[in-house]
């Protein structure tokens, strides 16, 4: 055994703009062993769920996470919809999910800068962010905020998108396309990044289900796991097929998300031509009485939230499972073994979303 | 606007935001906006840095944290808060692991509104941080220049 040497990872550190802290327990160059610790964006929103009242706290549920904010405001909204028996207007449904798609769309390409910024390319991080602000410009039109859009709200959506801005979302997708055609070839084929990504990080199907690991994460080590085929929302109305890659390595994660993104160009456009007429909310009235799971698929996997209600406007119990906390296990025995170099490229493999985990 | 006489380096630090601001931030950075143009350069090093660009609310694990990033930083230093977190906590204020903005801990120089903050509003709350700042440094500057003439 040569000299054992602790490295603290963060929480301040230049690669990932949130705070995690990590102590990898260095063997000279490799990783033996990488311990956690968390709790520096803890702000304690489950409890919050007492102080605001069920309708206020679709607001709190969008500012767990700013990246995928709108499935949070989603999530939670379906799962009261669901106590409540409120059947939501199918105009609203489908634009749920096409910007819920949108959303996804949007972390994607940010994850694609953050991984580049990673390995050091800089010019492809820069091109990731700069597509990635078209997307930014649709939510702005359809709802008026480029992060936070406060648009979820339990009986359906607060804002509806005309015919204009529909049109105007369809020829976007066309450029982007393009964009994004010409960008991941870079990802996919270019022999540096390739250098940096092909065989690195391997995880098992096995050791994928044993872990628990969720999403890209899960699909790119040929598990079939994708909670949009429960068809909540408009996804039963659309076709797709989950994607799923089998080698398992940093590689096979990049493809996943990357062939995720056209799957949800082509979700969008599906959702925009399907989109029916009608009204985008229904009234809620009284209060919740029981409790309910639901399961949603973000960018970053599955996540489940959990509400208990007892008759009053205040919730009794609001549980959230983010995707990160679920791949956390599976990103510390990728870890072992590899060069500390390549502890940026790891740790940005699972696309990491501190803020979500720890609310 | 067409130069700025200093490019300052930034150091953001992440307090308990919900990534909303982060985003911003970094959307700063790229082609849209690109203010690296003007030199403004994101650095990892708090030593390096002449503005702590704090987003988020503080808590008692961070709150060391924080306080290590500032006092690394050389002087002149600028604080600006950006997103309502940052300013009194916002939507979190009521939480109970939510100490307040981060003006508990640090003398806040700039407050940047919004939730999340826009990419404009940041980017001129650097602005007039970088006022702040060379005034900041006039006044040290002052200061050196009298305590040099006490002593002669």
């Amino acid at each position: 055994m040569g000299n054992r040497t602790i490295i603290p990872f963060g929480p301040q550190h230049p690669v990932l703009p949130e705070p995690i802290h990590l102590d990898l327990v260095l063997d000279d160059e490799t990783v033996v062993e990488a311990i956690p610790s968390i709790g520096y964006i803890h702000r304690g929103l489950e409890k919050l769920v007492e102080k605001k009242d069920y309708l206020q706290y679709t607001y709190v549920a969008e500012r767990i996470c700013g990246i995928c904010s709108f499935m949070h405001g989603m999530g939670y909204c379906m799962s009261v919809e669901s106590i409540m028996g409120v059947e939501i207007p199918e105009r609203a449904a489908f634009l749920r999910t096409m910007w819920a798609e949108l959303s996804r769309l949007q972390s994607h390409f940010l994850w694609m800068g953050l991984l580049a910024d990673a390995f050091g390319f800089e010019s492809l991080f820069m091109h990731a962010w700069r597509v990635r602000e078209r997307i930014l410009d649709i939510f702005e039109q359809t709802t008026g905020g480029r992060v936070i859009f406060s648009v979820c709200d339990i009986g359906g959506v607060r804002k509806d998108a005309n015919a204009q801005a529909l049109d105007k979302i369809l020829s976007v997708m066309d450029t982007l396309e393009a964009e994004t055609k010409e960008l991941t070839q870079v990802f996919l084929n270019d022999s540096s990044v390739k250098h940096r990504t092909c065989g690195l990080g391997m995880l098992s199907g096995q050791d994928a289900i044993a872990l628990g690991a969720v999403g890209p994460m899960a699909r790119a080590s040929g598990v079939d796991l994708d909670m949009r085929k429960l068809g909540y929302a408009a996804y039963g109305k659309l076709s797709f097929e989950p994607v799923v890659e089998t080698a398992g390595d940093c590689y096979a994660r990049t493809a996943v998300r990357i062939r995720e993104i056209f799957q949800s160009i082509d979700l969008i456009r599906q959702c925009v031509r399907l989109m029916p007429e009608g009204d985008v909310i229904v009234k809620v009235k009284g209060n919740p009485d029981g409790e309910y799971f639901t399961r949603l698929e973000q960018p970053r996997g599955e996540v489940i939230y959990y509400s208990k209600a007892n008759g009053t406007k205040f919730l009794d119990r609001v549980r959230v499972r983010t995707p990160t906390f679920a791949n956390i296990p599976a990103l510390l025995e990728t870890l072992k073994g590899c060069t500390l170099a390549d502890v940026p490229v790891l740790i940005l493999t699972i696309d990491p979303c501190i803020s979500c985990t720890e609310r | 606007m067409n130069f700025i006489k200093k490019s300052p380096w930034i150091l953001h630090y992440d307090g308990s935001s919900c990534n909303g601001c982060d985003i911003e931030v970094l959307a700063c950075l790229t082609p849209l906006y690109d203010v690296e143009r003007f030199g403004v350069i994101n650095t990892g090093n708090p030593k390096h840095a002449d503005i702590l660009l704090i987003t988020g609310s503080v808590n008692e694990q961070n709150i060391p944290v924080v306080k290590q990033l500032y006092e690394q930083m050389a002087e002149p230093r600028v604080v600006v808060a950006v997103g309502i977190c940052a300013a009194t906590g916002g939507i979190f204020s009521e939480c109970y692991n939510v100490v307040g903005g981060a003006d508990k801990v640090l003398p806040v120089d700039v407050y940047v509104p919004g939730c999340a903050a826009r990419p404009e509003a940041v980017i001129d709350g650097v602005m007039r941080a970088l006022a702040i700042l060379e005034e900041k440094q006039k006044t040290a500057r002052c200061k050196k220049g009298t305590q040099e003439g006490a002593g002669v």
